[in-house]
């Protein structure tokens, strides 16, 4: 026990040492999380609008009043040439257009139908898909409002009443979502890289021999190199939870005491598999390529980004080997629903066999003689 | 070696696959209080529609929460008792949405999709009831009509691996030298210090060339990417931007004493600004105004609309040339200020 105190006060004094990664490892993250969760978002504040407008009726205007009304749409061109319309929309000023024909008007009333056409850049598609559900839903408001106050003794109630709410985030608050995922990765980024690159670093430099020598057992050295870092991370943990709580304002809705026992697991699950990586390599150069490697694949199929349900059935096979992914939702559920135990026992499950998978491979690879 | 181009193409291909925003298979719960053929149909309805596969049965309201709980569920679609017997009769019946809302955008397009399937089966139902005075609107998608979501990430993955490959390669190399002592001896050399960083980096240049032509050929001949620009001038975007993440690779280099300094360095203020800022998966427009004008010094940023606009919109330097001019500054500036740095040092 003595043993692994000292290695762990020997990790503490480099870390203190090293005035240059002190502020990496502590401010960088929580900058990141400040700054980068606002950017997370998909949710559509506004969408830059070209008119084509044909008509020049009195409709046509009011219809274009609406849309300059909505706070979703900021009208950045106006006219009636289409040709320069999809200019604007191959330059980007526009993502969005509303072509009014002639006779809109007349046709309305004469024939008791017209046409207006919305063409969307949907090179980012589920984007486009909700920006043209806008501007179709505009246009049919309008359309109800016309209709009320020509004919006010139509029925124009729907069959089926669609009622709708939304649970645990009801005003569909996109920080809300993402901050433990963020939070989530960035106590992973500390504990797999710091992890992984530990133990080559001391191989590339040459003092590993000098450990190798001593009478140190094999599991003293791993535990004394992973406990310096995981009380760090789980710091962070606590700080950003903080952060979370009082910057978002991100509900906590379960208990702190699972989520922090849960992190203190996964943790141990991604250091155990920095450090085997970092048994694996020999030059901190190529330790670093493989925990990039893992970092980059596992944060984008973990399902912070984009949904897990749909990946195919091969890469949801895939998502197996990745920490993350066990994570991420026991983050959001805990703190978003207030999931208990034996909601999550699952991914706990999981990562309690992840867990001692990797720290034994880790043990067994860790060589003592070169 | 083989990491360095092998990781690359198994990135691609697994991303390219596996990451998407299209809505396919999410777990919804039914309520149905009323099971009668109509609840039974619109059942069908829905789950055959391809977004929705049906995770649970449920039949006591307060099992939502349990359910929703677990996290497997992403939407419940509870019908009120009677329900046909109330359309027959009373010409109105409720449905309720309820959407687990903890992933905002799936559960705002997971509603949406529930909505206009149902819209669809009443206006089926009802095909009699016409009103008069209608405005149609036509629907049409640009550069991408089967909104595919493969469109919008192929190009950002492109644009994440050239960059955090070709600036972490840099980076670490000659942060391994310093390191090993071994930069020393290229110092004492009469070699003069733009020598030196030219030198190290035009193998990465190579490199990432090679890199980017086998992410290109995959993009093109596996997920069916259109190039319907000019094929030179993607190219020659493609090595300005190289050129320009090996160049911001060189700073940051030279601002690290260590390898896992530098790592840390183009790792952290690298990696998920760069995912997160470019527009890459978050739409910019959507951005805080603040994070809008920092997501203008993001390299990355200006390199995705140059891929995508010649790629699938088919433009030509014309109406790229600010792009363009933008990571050509930004490269200019990053060999400036590392050599400027790099001279301090010798002093």
């Amino acid at each position: 026990m003595r043993t692994i105190l000292l290695i762990v006060q020997k990790e503490f004094r480099q870390l203190k040492r090293n005035r240059q990664m002190l502020p990496i490892i502590f401010i960088m993250p929580m900058v990141q999380l400040l700054v980068l969760s606002f950017a997370a978002t998909f949710e559509i504040k506004n969408t830059n609008l070209y008119i084509v407008d044909n008509d020049h009726s009195q409709l046509s205007r009011e219809m274009t009043a609406k849309f300059r009304g909505s706070p979703f749409f900021t009208i950045t061109g106006y006219s009636e040439d289409y040709q320069s319309a999809l200019q604007a929309l191959e330059l980007r000023k526009a993502s969005q257009l509303l072509i009014i024909p002639s006779n809109f008007e007349r046709d309305l009333h004469k024939q008791d139908k017209a046409k207006v056409q919305v063409v969307t850049d949907a090179i980012n598609g589920s984007a486009a898909a909700l920006m043209s559900a806008y501007a179709v839903s505009i246009i049919h408001d309008f359309n109800i409002k016309l209709l009320v106050e020509t004919f006010p003794l139509v029925n124009l109630l729907d069959p089926i009443d669609i009622r709708y709410s939304f649970w645990y985030n009801p005003k569909l608050d996109y920080t809300t979502f993402m901050v433990p995922g963020i939070l989530v990765l960035l106590v992973t980024l500390i504990g797999l890289f710091l992890s992984g690159m530990n133990i080559v670093r001391e191989k590339e430099i040459g003092t590993i021999e000098q450990i190798n020598v001593t009478p140190i057992h094999k599991y003293e050295f791993i535990a004394g190199k992973l406990i310096p870092f995981w009380i760090i991370a789980l710091f962070e943990l606590a700080f950003g939870l903080t952060l979370a709580k009082f910057v978002f304002n991100i509900p906590m809705v379960g208990s702190i005491g699972l989520i922090f026992g849960v992190a203190s697991l996964y943790l141990i699950a991604i250091m155990g598999l920095g450090l085997f990586i970092s048994t694996l390599a020999d030059t901190q150069q190529q330790s670093m390529f493989l925990s990039w490697f893992f970092m980059v694949i596992f944060i984008l199929m973990s399902g912070l980004f984009t949904p897990i349900d749909s990946m195919p059935a091969w890469a949801k096979a895939i998502n197996i080997i990745n920490p993350i992914h066990y994570f991420i939702p026991v983050m959001r559920n805990v703190m978003l629903k207030g999931s208990g135990f034996a909601d999550i026992s699952k991914q706990f499950w999981s990562l309690v066999c992840y867990g001692s998978i990797s720290i034994s491979l880790a043990v067994w690879r860790y060589r003592k003689t070169s | 070696m083989i990491i360095l181009f092998g990781m690359p193409v198994v990135q691609v291909l697994l991303f390219g696959f596996a990451i998407t925003n299209d809505i396919k298979d999410a777990r919804i719960a039914i309520l149905d209080k009323s099971n009668d053929y109509m609840t039974r149909e619109i059942t069908n309805k829905l789950l055959s529609s391809g977004y929705f596969i049906l995770g649970e049965n449920l039949d006591k309201d307060d099992q939502i929460d349990k359910v929703f709980r677990k996290g497997n569920i992403r939407e419940v679609v509870i019908f009120e008792k009677n329900f046909a017997e109330k359309i027959e009769k009373e010409k109105h019946a409720a449905i309720q949405i309820i959407a687990d809302a903890s992933d905002p955008n799936m559960a705002n397009l997971l509603f949406n999709y529930t909505r206009s399937i149902l819209n669809d089966y009443q206006r089926q139902l009802f095909k009699d009831k016409q009103f008069p005075m209608q405005i149609q609107t036509e629907t049409r998608m640009l550069y991408n009509a089967e909104l595919k979501s493969v469109y919008m990430f192929v190009p950002g993955i492109i644009t994440i691996l050239l960059m955090l490959i070709s600036a972490m390669m840099t980076s670490i190399s000659i942060a391994r030298e310093k390191e090993l002592g071994t930069m020393e001896i290229l110092l004492v050399s009469p070699l003069k210090p733009l020598q030196i960083i030219v030198g190290k980096v035009i193998p990465y240049v190579l490199l990432s060339c090679v890199n980017a032509v086998i992410i290109l050929l995959l993009s093109f001949f596996i997920f069916g990417m259109p190039i319907q620009g000019s094929l030179l001038l993607l190219i020659a975007e493609t090595v300005l931007f190289i050129i320009m993440s090996l160049s911001l690779g060189i700073f940051i280099s030279t601002v690290s004493q260590t390898q896992q300094m530098a790592m840390m360095l183009s790792m952290f203020a690298l990696m998920l600004p760069t995912i997160l800022l470019s527009g890459f998966i978050f739409p910019i427009e959507n951005m805080p105004v603040p994070l809008q004008y920092l997501s203008l010094i993001m390299p990355s940023r200006w390199f995705i609309i140059i891929i995508k606009a010649i790629m699938m919109k088919g433009s030509d330097i014309m109406f790229l040339w600010r792009e363009t001019l933008i990571l050509v500054g930004l490269t200019l500036f990053f060999i400036a200020m590392s050599v400027k740095k790099f001279k301090v040092r010798l002093a």
